[in-house]
């Protein structure tokens, strides 16, 4: 993904939540949210966003769209569980800091994953050292690496491969 | 404003978000360590947030754009300062609860010293 088609992307985020936050459309405003998304961009060139890396390709439109849904499905089904564990009054946790393995290389795709892990109630991500990601996990299925892998890893990592490549 | 169905709707999607974040400050009393805490009271508290903005949306549809810029920040800061905190914990030393299975990055840490 070249520097300029980044940058551009960056502009046409900020300029459209400009427009949104302001909710008007008038000259004068984008006139203003033009200058200052130009700004931005500017003074981030050699900065990431959320859009470096990110393929232009069909499948990994389609991929973000399954990533999404895949992502909403598990913080509501994650955020019940949680709910169980804390209203229990036995409080049924069975915590481990386990090793987890990812294959993503590009350093957006593994912000992304380690987000999203985060944000999934139940796990944490705690630390990552080169291919290994460090996830607190409340109620722990195991402790060895092929499952903390399988169980907190491949979910999301099967739509950031399509997208990131 | 008068009381349609949305509005019914917009409150109850209102009212579960608000039971998502007080279960999340339950969690955060009753939960044993750090890491633990960080998981309910930081993490339980991301659906409510949601749950809360999308009844205000249905309720005024006309914010709902504002609305979603919200969320997103929310999605995207959120589990940055919980990372952060929990790493921060642990670099300081501070040891997972009596009774947790498995602590990887402790170990790895002993072997490179």
């Amino acid at each position: 993904m070249s520097q300029a088609s980044d940058s551009l992307k960056l502009f046409a985020t900020l300029l459209v939540a400009w427009i949104l936050l302001s909710g008007s459309i008038a000259f004068d405003v984008v006139a203003v949210g033009v200058a200052a998304a130009l700004f931005i961009t500017l003074i981030s060139q050699n900065s990431l966003s959320a859009f470096s890396g990110l393929r232009a390709l069909p499948q990994s439109f389609g991929a973000s769209l399954g990533y999404v849904g895949f992502f909403l499905s598990e913080l509501v089904r994650a955020n019940l569980r949680m709910a169980k564990i804390v209203l229990d009054p036995a409080l049924p946790i069975r915590p481990a800091i386990v090793r987890a393995r990812t294959e993503l290389t590009h350093p957006v795709a593994r912000l992304l994953l380690a987000n999203s892990i985060t944000l999934t109630p139940g796990t944490l991500s705690v630390e990552i050292k080169d291919e290994w990601l460090y996830v607190h996990w409340v109620v722990a299925e195991g402790t060895d690496n092929e499952t903390a892998t399988r169980e907190i890893v491949e979910g999301f990592e099967r739509y950031l491969k399509v997208m990131y490549g | 404003m008068t009381d349609g169905p949305l509005e019914l709707i917009g409150a109850l999607v209102v009212l579960a978000g608000a039971a998502f974040l007080f279960l999340g400050g339950l969690g955060l009393f009753r939960m044993p360590d750090i890491y633990n805490r960080i998981q309910a009271g930081t993490k339980a508290t991301t659906l409510g947030t949601l749950l809360v903005m999308l009844g205000v949306g249905i309720i005024m549809p006309g914010w709902l754009p504002k609305l979603i810029l919200v969320i997103l920040f929310v999605l995207f800061t959120n589990p940055l300062s919980s990372q952060v905190l929990a790493r921060a914990a642990h670099r300081a030393g501070i040891a997972p609860v009596l009774g947790t299975l498995a602590d990887r990055l402790a170990e790895d840490k002993g072997d490179q010293s």
